[in-house]
């Protein structure tokens, strides 16, 4: 069940990448990724370090030529019209490189000008709401205020299209929540933002659909609804009876029983069957939750994270 | 300095040298392999004693070889010669040695955020500046070392080979002391360089100005100290003492200078800048300025100054001619020209060599940018690349041409002042604005590598160095004329002492033209980072 409204289907998706395939000498940076990004929406751009995302957002925005595969933006080619549809996106960088002798603000009213839609009483409402002190050099800035500069530039613009490449990894609490509420507002005002991330539960809180890349390829693509069916639901209950039988069922994963406590996961397309099977043995208390994002996201990258110690998400 | 501050030089040596290896060998390898080369062309040049005393008659009293080599001392043997050629030279070269190692080894480091991470493991407080004056002195011993070999390969007697090795060493050590008080007082990296390179054009040219007057004012300038040890004529050691003395003072001022800073901070702490950006600063261009403007007006301060000493010292060689009959005769039958016009069309090929590291360092900013990941935030904003990069390609080329103009008028008004005629003003602006088209292949240089194989973009340095080379030592080396040629500035009518010839100028500036857009081309294909 997608809670969005359709939107009007003549125009392109902002984003389509297909089989995009992308090498750096010997190494295989990209190896037939797909993305579609649709008009309106916040879309989650999840994967391990490494996986491949840096890489996309760069062939989109016409700063690496890719191999192979087909690259949209906004309808046109990012490496061809890059200049053109630059005036139409707002962008900022995983690794936010700053001028070390301009202050912030001079930052911010740089590439707003220079992208030509710099809104003043926006801007310093953002600067506000970020805490952000303009007038200290970016050489002083730490590693957050440095984001908060690339954001307050990106989100003072009117861009149709965000791109934002783990925009919040060096922010605190505070600030991520400052952020979702500006993504928020984004999103109502009918614009698009694809939004790279490792921080799963911003993901959650403001991605419409995501897609899990993994090894340059997309590995999943869906809503989290949809996601969610593909997986487990964890179950926590406390029986009147034997919970004899449970193990038997189909689609039943980690049965754990302690006296009258069973826990288990179970796929969701079997939900069903172990729910009747609970009621019949007779049920004193049932907790269950859907799978969260980063246990899907453990689903796909479980064993590899396992066999990699060094790889961290 | 208790031995706990110190804990850790040690594996921090062995991690200097893994890592500035190639850097290293490349400095020691190319200076020794410098003073070998100038030694062996020379005793080639001069293969008689009597040849020997026919080139001292000709420079005992020549002002302008004296302003640019140093005092004339013991110009009678092949060492005093050798020493004449190569000295000064080679105590600039191991003195900019000294200076961009140490600053790469402190300031550089700590700037990149790499010395937060050693300074966070149990390293003493001092180690890593300790580790980092250990290796630049022992380059500096390696320098004097080699270059007393080199000396003494090619037949020079063993003290004077002696004493230029350890003059060498000694101003070495010295300017490494310059850098690392630098280091402390500015928490930019680029500012040591700047400052450092002052303080050795200052050193270079107080000694010129003493030399061509009775010396006196060399005894307070460090490469003038250096040839006070009169390598080749009458040897002395004391003074390099003072040297040496000055680097301790200056490495213990650096010490306590930095106990009174943070990590990561200079002395100087950077002032609030504007909360809204200037008018100015609404392209790619504003920006380019903004940032190289600094750079510019430094390079314009250096080449002031060095135009103004150049065109105060030139009255002086006008009255050793007008003194000297057999030397004009002399001049004349040679027909190069006025002895002035000889020494103001050398002074300028240096100045314009000088002022080409401006251009070269302007180009490569769009590089430095680009790593940095600072070319990433305006090519994702509606800026081409050709755009970008033209906002920094015009201040290369247009500020290497005012840097021209700024040592034109600089020598002609100063030389002016001094005694000269008036009308020398615009002639020398013209001798100086000549070598612009030299300057922009050089910059081209460095666009087309930046364009096509941008890892390689340090290699135009190693261009420049050889026009250095060529320009200052082709002669002496014998280095065969199609090598010269190689060079865009041996192609430059050498003004005010020869014609203006326009062909050449507009055929550099083409070949340039054309440079430049191929390595533009480049950069539209290739990706970015």
């Amino acid at each position: 069940m997608n809670i969005r409204v359709p939107m009007p289907r003549n125009a392109a998706a902002p984003i389509a990448v297909s089989g995009l395939i992308k090498n750096f000498g010997s190494t295989r940076a990209l190896d037939g990724l797909d993305l579609k990004v649709e008009a309106g929406e916040v879309h989650g751009f999840l994967g391990p370090n490494g996986a491949g995302k840096t890489t996309t957002i760069r062939v989109l925005l016409g700063l690496l030529r890719a191999d192979a595969g087909s690259a949209s933006l906004l309808g046109g080619d990012p490496w061809r019209d890059a200049v053109e549809l630059h005036r139409r996106i707002a962008y900022v960088p995983g690794e936010v490189s700053l001028w070390p002798t301009l202050s912030g603000g001079e930052i911010i009213d740089l590439l707003g000008r220079i992208r030509g839609d710099l809104d003043k009483s926006r801007r310093d409402e953002l600067l506000e709401r970020f805490e952000l002190d303009p007038t200290k050099r970016a050489r002083t800035y730490s590693k957050g205020n440095k984001q908060k500069v690339a954001l307050v530039a990106a989100l003072a613009s009117n861009a149709e299209l965000l791109i934002l490449d783990e925009p919040t990894s060096g922010l605190d609490p505070l600030m991520e929540a400052v952020f979702q509420d500006c993504i928020h507002e984004v999103r109502a005002q009918g614009r698009t933002v694809l939004l790279s991330s490792h921080i799963l539960g911003e993901v959650e809180a403001l991605c419409d659909r995501v897609s899990i890349i993994r090894l340059g390829r997309t590995v999943q693509s869906g809503t989290l609804q949809e996601m969610r069916h593909l997986t487990r639901t964890s179950i926590k209950a406390e029986l009147r009876g034997s919970a004899d039988g449970l193990e038997t069922l189909p689609g039943v994963h980690g049965l754990e029983i302690r006296d009258s406590q069973v826990r288990f996961e179970v796929d969701s397309s079997q939900l069903d069957a172990a729910i009747r099977r609970l009621a019949e043995i007779g049920v004193k208390s049932l907790e269950s939750h859907p799978p969260t994002l980063e246990e899907l996201f453990l689903s796909h990258y479980g064993d590899e994270l396992a066999n990699e110690p060094g790889r961290m998400l | 300095m208790s031995t706990t501050t110190l804990t850790g030089t040690i594996a921090l040596l062995g991690l200097i040298l893994r890592r500035n290896r190639i850097w290293i060998l490349i400095w020691v390898a190319s200076i020794a392999l410098l003073v070998l080369l100038t030694a062996v062309g020379v005793a080639g040049l001069f293969p008689t004693q009597a040849s020997i005393d026919e080139a001292a008659a000709a420079t005992q009293n020549n002002a302008a070889a004296i302003a640019f080599n140093g005092p004339a001392q013991g110009l009678d043997t092949l060492g005093g010669e050798v020493a004449f050629q190569v000295d000064a030279m080679g105590l600039v070269i191991v003195s900019l040695m000294s200076l961009f190692t140490v600053g790469r080894l402190t300031r550089g480091e700590e700037e990149a955020g790499r010395l937060e991470l050693v300074r966070s493991l149990p390293v003493g407080v001092h180690a890593p500046t300790v580790a980092a004056l250990i290796t630049v002195a022992a380059m500096n011993v390696v320098v004097g070392a080699l270059t007393f070999l080199a000396l003494v390969a090619a037949g020079l007697p063993t003290t004077g080979s002696l004493v230029v090795g350890g003059s060498y060493a000694a101003v070495g050590i010295f300017f490494a002391g310059v850098a690392l008080v630098a280091a402390q007082v500015t928490e930019n990296t680029r500012t040591v360089y700047g400052s450092g390179v002052a303080v050795v054009g200052l050193a270079y040219l107080v000694r010129a100005v003493g030399d061509v007057g009775d010396g006196t004012l060399s005894w307070l300038s460090p490469i003038g100290l250096a040839q006070k040890a009169r390598p080749y004529a009458d040897e002395r050691w004391w003074p390099l003492l003072p040297l040496l003395a000055a680097a301790v003072a200056l490495i213990a001022v650096a010490s306590r200078l930095a106990a009174k800073r943070d990590h990561g901070a200079g002395l100087v702490s950077p002032r609030p800048g504007p909360a809204t950006a200037a008018p100015s600063l609404g392209h790619p261009f504003g920006l380019a300025i903004r940032l190289q403007r600094g750079t510019l007006l430094g390079w314009g301060a250096a080449v002031l100054v060095v135009g103004i000493a150049y065109g105060w010292i030139a009255p002086t060689i006008d009255s050793f001619v007008a003194n000297n009959p057999t030397m004009a005769k002399f001049m004349a039958s040679a027909g190069a020209g006025s002895l002035t016009d000889t020494y103001f069309a050398t002074a300028f090929r240096i100045m314009a060599l000088i002022a080409s590291g401006f251009a070269i360092q302007s180009a490569l900013r769009l590089r430095g940018e680009e790593s940095a990941l600072r070319a990433e935030p305006l090519l994702a904003a509606p800026v081409s690349r050709w755009r970008w990069a033209a906002s920094h390609l015009v201040i290369a080329l247009a500020g290497s041409l005012a840097l021209l103009a700024v040592a034109g008028l600089a020598t002609g008004l100063s030389y002016a002042i001094a005694g000269g005629p008036w009308s020398s003003v615009p002639r020398l602006l013209a001798a100086a604005l000549v070598y612009a088209p030299a300057m922009w292949l050089l910059t081209a240089l460095a666009v087309i590598i930046f364009g096509l194989a941008p890892r390689w973009v340090d290699a135009i340095w190693a261009i420049l160095a050889g026009c250095f080379i060529v320009a200052l030592l082709g002669v002496v080396l014998g280095l065969p004329d199609w090598v010269q040629q190689l060079s865009p500035f041996d192609h430059i009518p050498a003004l005010p002492a020869a014609r203006l010839d326009v062909l050449p100028l507009a055929l550099l500036t083409l070949l340039a033209a054309v440079i430049v857009l191929g390595g533009l081309v480049g950069l539209r294909r290739r990706d970015i980072g």
